[in-house]
């Protein structure tokens, strides 16, 4: 029971890392139909802005959080404007070229900029883990689980309340109709792909200090991020929250009590399950048809 | 316009033609490390370790006459990219030797290369029984086998206190990490030291909770850790979080150099067996040697800690300068011949080949030196 318990906690703290890489991907697909291959690289480009304002900057490390974000919001803004927007009539084959040529860019940039060896960011919190009971933590892994999940309602209230939110919403449903009302589209686009690089970048800032950060530190959890939203739904924002956190269990739980050595297995077979059973994913997107 | 560039090109090389014959030209030894990926860290540690004996020879006036190049490839911790880089400085770089490839599994993958292209390679790092034993006579490993290292482990087992009784291992899904599980568990067995649970993470896996929460539910009082320095540390910082209060041993030569300058809670150890400690440098077998190699080392500044794989490199190229010396000529085959006479010291030890596998296909082993060193609170000590 108490393994369980711990196993319980370790897939929560690794759900929400899950759900804050998903949302990003899922929001910048959903928005803009682009199948955003330089997402792995803003998480690295946000571990690596933090450890290097950390580090290098002797800046504070709630600071540099924050800052972290800002930059990865900035760059994906510049990235849109320089790639994206004179790409916007060209077919998604061509589109998702041009990202994979980012993506190598942007990491042989960091290869060349902090060199292969990982670095460990430093943070304020104690190396002692939090114990409650049966079951430990570490501070700064409930700090960033605690700062993902209100990132993650932030975001939802932001899209569902805000009129950035709603003309977000709106280009989803259908660009066409949306900026028949008014809606600046491409805007939107810039808006959108600037904030799921952002988020992207803030979850680098988050684990960089949890991990290590690395240059390739992006492939995996570019990978995985797919991963989850494919698992949650193709532009489903619910479904990337959902498809983060039933990842975090399944890879935590099979791996502690079936195996190890097969622990990403399970997690790629309950998506192919979710597939055969269920092919728009836990949670499909609403989109208007027609 | 392509006359001009064609007059222009013979320009810039006319200086190289009018040089007094080719004996002033370097002769290339050829290096393929992990510089990215998984085990970069120490990919790089080791490259580093080469390039400083690069000057160092150099600055002793080469060999043959010659001055030597190094031709570094990155095989992206990839066994696929391994093969690719060998095939590079092999076919396009023309080297006679070479040097590689850190990881079991990516000088498993090159071998096969070897025999095709009948060039040898100096192994540095890669303990997988089956590199010396599987018949390629154009390996040349200095690194010890996991076998070795478990065997110099298991004569040192009185130095523990309280002792040993029970082991885990958390190893690298790969040749390397399988290979040292299976080598300990036998080593130790052998002391009537049972084994207990054997868990496994992917290279590129970060989160290791699921794992280490698995170990600890296991009576063992020591896990045994097999991968690259990124990894273990990670595996180290993790297990405080989960509160696997074992003794954690590293296998593989791996020193978590970070861990120094953000150290584990206090009252955290943990054991690392490496080949060459440079905390201790003036207890190696060949003091001036390891000298010579920290000093330059600190002189340009990298992780102190890097060291523990960075001499890999160095000895890698002391060997392999010795056996150009010895052939008269940088030519593969001569070298080869060369490396089963090289009898030099390194900064581990005395480095000289036996031979292992099959009769007729013998690959060269060394035999180094092991050494066990305890990390507590950011302080190295000697066990």
């Amino acid at each position: 029971m108490d393994q369980a318990l711990q196993h319980l906690v370790n897939g929560t703290v690794l759900g929400g890392t899950y759900a804050l890489l998903g949302i990003g991907l899922t929001l910048v697909f959903g928005v803009m139909r682009v199948v955003n291959f330089t997402h792995g690289e803003f998480y690295a480009f946000g571990a690596y802005i933090t450890y290097g304002l950390i580090v290098l900057g002797g800046v504070n490390y709630f600071l540099a959080l924050p800052l972290a974000t800002l930059a990865g919001v900035a760059l994906g803004a510049l990235l849109e404007v320089a790639l994206l927007r004179p790409m916007r009539k060209a077919d998604i084959d061509s589109v998702m070229l041009v990202m994979i040529g980012a993506m190598l860019a942007m990491q042989n940039l960091e290869m060349f900029a902090w060199g292969g060896v990982a670095k460990l960011t430093p943070n304020p919190f104690d190396g002692s883990p939090l114990v409650f009971g049966p079951v430990s933590v570490l501070p700064l892994r409930l700090f960033v689980l605690v700062v993902s999940v209100l990132m993650l309602l932030g975001f939802w209230l932001a899209l569902e309340r805000s009129r950035a939110g709603m003309a977000m919403r709106a280009t989803f449903q259908d660009p066409e109709t949306a900026a028949l009302m008014g809606v600046r589209v491409g805007w939107v686009n810039t808006a959108t792909f600037a904030l799921g690089s952002g988020l992207a970048a803030a979850s680098g800032a988050l684990l960089g200090p949890v991990f290590m950060t690395s240059p390739t530190m992006g492939d995996l959890v570019g990978l995985k991020a797919f991963a989850i939203v494919i698992l949650g739904g193709l532009g489903s924002l619910p479904g990337a929250t959902l498809g983060g956190f039933a990842l975090g269990f399944v890879e935590e739980f099979a791996g502690g009590y079936l195996s190890t050595e097969y622990r990403d297995t399970f997690g790629f077979l309950l998506i192919i399950a979710v597939l055969v059973l269920r092919p728009q994913g836990l949670v499909p997107a609403r989109e208007r048809i027609g | 316009m392509l006359q001009r560039r064609t007059f222009l090109l013979s320009g810039l090389a006319l200086p190289a033609l009018s040089r007094p014959g080719a004996a002033a030209d370097p002769i290339k030894i050829g290096m393929t490390q992990p510089l990215t990926g998984a085990v970069a860290a120490s990919g790089t540690y080791v490259a580093n370790g080469a390039r400083i004996a690069l000057d160092v020879l150099n600055r002793e006036g080469g060999v043959l006459g010659r001055p030597i190049q190094l031709v570094l490839e990155d095989n992206k911790s990839n066994p696929r990219e391994a093969v690719a880089s060998v095939e590079k400085l092999v076919l396009s770089d023309k080297v006679p030797v070479l040097i590689g490839a850190w990881s079991s599994t990516f000088t498993l993958a090159i071998m096969p290369k070897l025999l095709e292209y009948k060039v040898p390679m100096v192994v540095e790092t890669s303990s997988a029984a089956r590199i010396t034993t599987s018949g390629n006579p154009y390996v040349f490993r200095i690194a010890p086998t996991s076998e070795m290292e478990a065997l110099a482990f298991a004569e040192q087992l009185g130095k523990f206190n309280p002792p040993i009784r029970k082991i885990d291992f958390l190893s690298v899904n790969n040749d390397f990490g399988r290979g040292a599980a299976e080598k300990f568990a036998a080593a130790l067995a052998a002391k009537g030291i049972a084994t207990g649970r054997t868990e496994t993470m992917t290279p590129e896996a970060t989160d290791l909770a699921a794992q280490l929460t698995a170990l600890k539910q296991s009576d063992a009082d020591t896990v045994f850790i097999t991968s690259g320095v990124e990894q273990t540390t990670l595996a180290l910082r993790q297990a405080v979080e989960q509160r696997l209060n074992k003794r954690m041993v590293t296998t593989g030569g791996a020193f978590p150099d970070q861990l120094v300058a953000n150290p584990l809670p206090a009252g955290r150890s943990s054991y690392h067996i490496l080949f060459f400690a440079p905390w201790f440098s003036e207890r190696a077998p060949y003091a001036p040697i390891a000298r010579t190699f920290t000093e330059e080392w600190t002189k340009r500044g990298w992780d102190f800690g890097g060291m523990t794989e960075g001499y890999r490199g160095y000895d890698a190229m002391l060997t392999v300068k010795e056996a150009i010396r010895l052939a008269g000529k940088p030519e593969a085959e001569a070298i080869r011949q060369a490396l089963w006479q090289v009898k030099i010291p390194g900064i581990n030890g005395d480095i000289a080949f036996v031979k292992e596998g099959p009769a007729g296909q013998e690959s060269g082993q060394n035999r180094p030196n092991v050494t066990i060193v305890q990390l507590s609170e950011g302080k190295t000590s000697l066990l």
